[in-house]
C-alpha cells in the first residue's frame, strides 16, 4: 500500500488520522500519514524532522486542528535554531472521526432530521423501543437504527459522546424523554435538545423535577423546546431549525441576521 | 478531501492522473478553510471545490500545469493584495492560499 491508500483507508473507516504534506522548503511536496499511535506511511525527507513534526501532528490530531507549521530542516522548532536556517512550512491537516448524532423516537421528524444532519457530516444513530417504528426501512438514510429504551443506550454507548456530538430526543413522551435526559446530562454531549409544544415542555420540567433534574447548569443544557425560533412547521423545516441551533450552540452566536448586526461574519 | 476520494480511486483506476489542491491557510473572510480541496485528473474532471466558485477554474489551470511537469508543486495564493496580481480573486476581499501537488505519495 502506498500512503495515500493508507490514508484514505483510515479516513473511510472513519479513524482519526493527520495528513502532513511540506508546503515551502527542501522536501516540498513530500507527504507522511499520521495515527495517534504515530506515523503509519511516508516521509518527510530525514528521521529527525519526522519525529518532531509526528509529534505535533498527533497533538494537533487529538485537538482536531488543520493548519500550518514552521520547521528547519531537521525538525528544528525553536526561535533560536531557526535563525539562519531554511523554513520548511508543513501543513498538518487533521481528519477526526464524524461527529455523532443520536436521535430517540422514530417519528417523521427523526427522517427529516436525520437527511439533513447527513449533509453536515454527522453519523445518525436513530433509537426508539418500538420495533415496528425503529427500522431500516424507515430510515436508511441513517447509519444506524436501534431498538433500544434510552437508559441502556447512554449506559452502554455515553461515554462515546464528546462537545461535538448531539442528543435530539423527539419522542415527546415522558416516560421516554425524562430518561433519554437524563441519560444525555451524564455524557459530554455538546447540545441536548427536546422536542414538544410549550405546554409539553411545562409538564416536562415537572417530571424532570420529580428525578431530581434541577440544578440551573443542568437546564441550561437542555435546549426545549428545540429549535431556533424559524416559524416553520413541517418536519423538513423543524430540522433545519434544529441544526442552526446546534451550529449556533457550538459558535456561541445568538443566530440572528447577519444583516441586523455588524462585525465578523466567520 | 473525504468527499473526493471515491472520484479520485476511479480516476486513478482509470490510469489518470490527479492532482490534488488543499486551502492551507485563509487570511480575512473567506468562503472554506483550511482542509477544503478539489481533485483535478489529467483530463481536467474536477471533484470538490476550494472557494465559492471564485477561483476554482484558475485552480484548475494551475493543477493542470503541475501535473504536466510546466509548474512545482507549490503554494499558489489568490487574493487582492497577491504582488504576483493573479488575474482572479475572492469577491469577499480574503486571501487564499492552496498547496496543489500531484498525487504521488
Amino acid at each position: 500500500m502506498n500512503s495515500y491508500q493508507t490514508f484514505s483507508a483510515l479516513v473511510r473507516d472513519n479513524s482519526p488520522v493527520a495528513l502532513v504534506t511540506v508546503v515551502d522548503g527542501p522536501s516540498v511536496g513530500s507527504t507522511m500519514v499520521v495515527t495517534p499511535t504515530g506515523v503509519v506511511g511516508g516521509s518527510l525527507g530525514n528521521a529527525d524532522i519526522d519525529r518532531v513534526v509526528s509529534r505535533d501532528a498527533i497533538g494537533e490530531l487529538e485537538a482536531g486542528r488543520t493548519l500550518v507549521r514552521h520547521y528547519g530542516p531537521h525538525g528544528e522548532s525553536t526561535p533560536e535554531d531557526l535563525v539562519d536556517t531554511e523554513t520548511v512550512r508543513v501543513f498538518i491537516e487533521s481528519f477526526s472521526p464524524p461527529p455523532l448524532m443520536w436521535i430517540f423516537g422514530a417519528v417523521d421528524f427523526t427522517a427529516a432530521l436525520a437527511r439533513v444532519a447527513k449533509v453536515l457530516g454527522y453519523h445518525v444513530t436513530v433509537c426508539d423501543a418500538r420495533e415496528v417504528f425503529a427500522t431500516r426501512r424507515r430510515f436508511p438514510m441513517a447509519d444506524e437504527v436501534k431498538v433500544t429504551w434510552p437508559s441502556p443506550m447512554f449506559t452502554e454507548n455515553g461515554h462515546r459522546l464528546t462537545s461535538r456530538d448531539a442528543v435530539c430526543i423527539l419522542t415527546h413522551d415522558p416516560k421516554f424523554d425524562v430518561p433519554a435526559i437524563q441519560g444525555a446530562l451524564a455524557t459530554s454531549a455538546g447540545y441536548i435538545g427536546v422536542m414538544g409544544s410549550r405546554k409539553t415542555h411545562a409538564k416536562r420540567l415537572e417530571r424532570m423535577a420529580e428525578v431530581g433534574i434541577t440544578s440551573p447548569a443542568d437546564l441550561a443544557r437542555v435546549h426545549s423546546p428545540i429549535g431556533l425560533d424559524l416559524g416553520g412547521r413541517t418536519p423538513e423545516e423543524t430540522a433545519i431549525s434544529i441544526v442552526g441551533e446546534i451550529i449556533a450552540t457550538r459558535t456561541g452566536r445568538n443566530a440572528s441576521p447577519l444583516g441586523a448586526s455588524d462585525g465578523a461574519i466567520h | 478531501m473525504r468527499e473526493l476520494l471515491n472520484d479520485i480511486d476511479r480516476w486513478q483506476a482509470d490510469g489518470k492522473r490527479v492532482a490534488v489542491a488543499r486551502v492551507v491557510d485563509i487570511e480575512g473572510s473567506g468562503p472554506r478553510g483550511a482542509g477544503a480541496a478539489m481533485a483535478v485528473s489529467q483530463d481536467g474532471e474536477v471533484s470538490g471545490s476550494v472557494s465559492g466558485g471564485c477561483v476554482e477554474s484558475a485552480v484548475v489551470s494551475e493543477a493542470l500545469a503541475i501535473l504536466a511537469g510546466e509548474q512545482p508543486s507549490r503554494v499558489v495564493t489568490f487574493g487582492y493584495s497577491d504582488d504576483e496580481a493573479f488575474a482572479v480573486g475572492l469577491t469577499c476581499g480574503g486571501i487564499i492560499h492552496l498547496f496543489i501537488q500531484p498525487l504521488e505519495w
